[in-house]
């Protein structure tokens, strides 16, 4: 399977390109939000700004009765779907998502809007996909499932291709619920470090297009190799501590051979989490790897975020670079591994891409850069 | 005990129980084995838990889906012999259209007041399967799609090509709804590799 085109909307821009600019200079998109309509006290969060998406909005006015997420959907689809048949039943589409249009429950409890099918088949009907659309909703491992489920739906030939798009927004409902657990951070996130107290959310829509079609031509390409769902079977809002679900999800992810240059860590800066993370990464006998987390820069984005690392990690597969942990200034997890402070530049061919999330679920993906 | 194949789907897997929760009845491998007076659904599972006989304190701290999960995944699992727990061998698949939307609004009305943590975790369909996966140790693939209507082929297929290119050997795989207004319907396979 090929990567295809990709694109990422967040705080940072509204291309992949405008996206990973920002990140390879160290600027993050979360700040603090005083508003009233996330939260009743200020937090810090990734939040795209309304009055910029009004912009890109502005020459698509059919969009403007869509809700937030579908519009964020649908402008990161459109910069995508360029040379996709769309109308080809063998053009598979994917939406990973974890709570969709939920901000409608506010108003109405039985919102047909608030069903995750609904809004997959209205994003997909405003491109006039054939094939019916899937969702994924497995907390915080949707985007990467939808990256392992895409290469499944191929390799038993229901597709030839995949559009994949994640995506999520915050709501009160979804802001509440994590402060309610106490995993909010008072500052911007900073994962692996030994003061981090917690996680920042984000928002963001991003998507690629899987190929099931080897390349021929001489050009340089990022296979998606392999991955792979397991569950630590211990609790369902703790993470197991000895990383036993992300542990054997690396493990089935792997082939003899697959040589791991750089691991793209899920890292949310909750004190447990980056514990796990930190046993699995070096009961795998990855203690060495580079390892690089993202959230500094995204937040936590959900749905989309298994997408939206994906994507910057395999930029910086092709440019040779491994990325800074934005928030990381003095690492401190139990288990020995070498999580990455500043941008450093060396030759990557294999990376590891790595997520957790809340009912014990684990996803690994395992990506190849091709020159 | 194994039962045999009802249904065989494309060439991977047979599926070996088949189980059906509707309008308080329950339907194993087309048996009526349960049904209840109880027209609400809380009181409704209660009657089915007692009525499996197991003893599972995790059980009441459960959302209604993920009781409604957890008991037919008892059901099903049932004297199954080679089914061993601590497996990778087992995945779990399932699919629904309503998500976690009957839990969604209660969390929704507790955020007037004091937003529950206990509540929130449900608020996400995959919880069912980490009770399950806890239940049973099951370290295994597992996935929830959300569908606007069950395609249960597309589920099989997917079990396929666990059984083809995973370690999985057994799967429980289909339809795990509950609407908001507490409509619910189960209809689940055990599924093993041929």
């Amino acid at each position: 399977m090929i990567i295809g085109a990709h694109n990422i909307i967040s705080p940072l821009g509204f291309t992949s390109e405008a996206n990973f600019e920002k990140v390879i200079r160290g600027e993050g998109g979360i700040a603090m939000q005083t508003g009233t309509d996330l939260s009743d006290t200020d937090f810090p969060a990734s939040v795209i700004n309304e009055s910029e998406l009004e912009v890109h909005l502005a020459e698509f006015l059919e969009l403007k009765a869509y809700t937030k997420l579908e519009q964020l959907s649908i402008l990161s689809l459109k910069q995508i779907i360029a040379g996709v048949d769309v109308t080809s039943p063998k053009t598979g589409f994917i939406l990973s998502t974890t709570k969709g249009n939920i901000d409608l429950l506010k108003a109405d409890n039985l919102n047909p809007n608030a069903l995750l099918a609904t809004t997959a088949q209205k994003i997909a009907d405003y491109f006039g996909f054939a094939s019916t659309p899937h969702v994924i909703s497995n907390a915080c491992i949707s985007g990467l499932v939808a990256f392992i489920v895409a290469k499944r739906f191929i390799q038993s030939g229901i597709y030839d291709n995949v559009v994949i798009l994640g995506v999520d927004v915050l709501s009160k409902f979804i802001v509440s619920g994590f402060q309610s657990f106490h995993s909010l951070s008072s500052e911007t996130c900073k994962p692996f470090d030994a003061n981090r107290d917690g996680l920042s959310l984000g928002e963001g829509a991003a998507s690629v297009i899987i190929h099931g079609k080897q390349k021929t031509e001489n050009t340089p390409y990022v296979e998606l190799v392999n991955g792979a769902i397991a569950n630590d079977a211990n609790h369902i809002s703790g993470p197991s501590r000895t990383g036993e679900g992300l542990f054997r999800a690396i493990k089935q992810t792997l082939r003899d051979g697959d040589k791991v240059d750089v691991i793209s860590a899920h890292g949310t800066a909750t004190p447990y989490n980056d514990d796990m993370e930190s046993e699995a990464i070096s009961r795998a006998g990855f203690s060495v790897v580079p390892v690089s987390g993202l959230k500094g820069y995204f937040g936590h984005t959900l749905g989309a975020a298994g997408i939206i690392e994906s994507i910057i990690s395999i930029m910086a597969l092709e440019r040779n670079v491994i990325i800074g942990t934005k928030g990381l200034k003095q690492q401190g997890v139990v288990a020995p591994i070498k999580v990455v402070k500043e941008n450093e530049y060396a030759p990557t061919k294999g990376l590891l891409k790595l997520m957790s999330g809340f009912g014990g679920c684990n996803a690994a993906v395992y990506f190849k850069k091709h020159e | 005990m194994v039962a045999m194949p009802l249904f065989t789907s494309k060439n991977m897997s047979r599926v070996i129980k088949e189980l059906s929760i509707q309008s308080e009845t329950v339907i194993l491998d087309g048996k009526i084995i349960f049904s209840s007076e109880e027209k609400e659904l809380g009181g409704f599972l209660k009657d089915l838990y007692k009525h499996t006989g197991i003893n599972y304190g995790k059980f009441f701290k459960m959302d209604y889906l993920s009781k409604l999960g957890f008991l037919s995944s008892e059901l099903l699992l049932k004297d199954v012999e080679e089914i061993k727990p601590e497996t990778d061998e087992v995945a779990l698949i399932f699919a629904n259209t309503s998500s976690s939307l009957n839990t969604d609004i209660k969390y929704q009305k507790s955020m007037e007041d004091i937003p529950s943590p206990a509540v929130f975790v449900y608020t996400l369909p995959n919880i069912v399967i980490g009770e399950i996966s806890i239940r049973n140790k099951f370290y295994g693939e597992h996935i929830f799609l959300v569908q606007a209507k069950y395609d249960k082929n597309i589920l099989l297929k997917y079990a396929d090509s666990l059984f083809e290119t995973t370690a999985t050997k057994y799967a429980l795989v289909g339809w795990l709804e509950l609407s908001p207004t507490e409509n619910y319907n189960v209809q689940l396979m055990l599924c093993a590799k041929k």
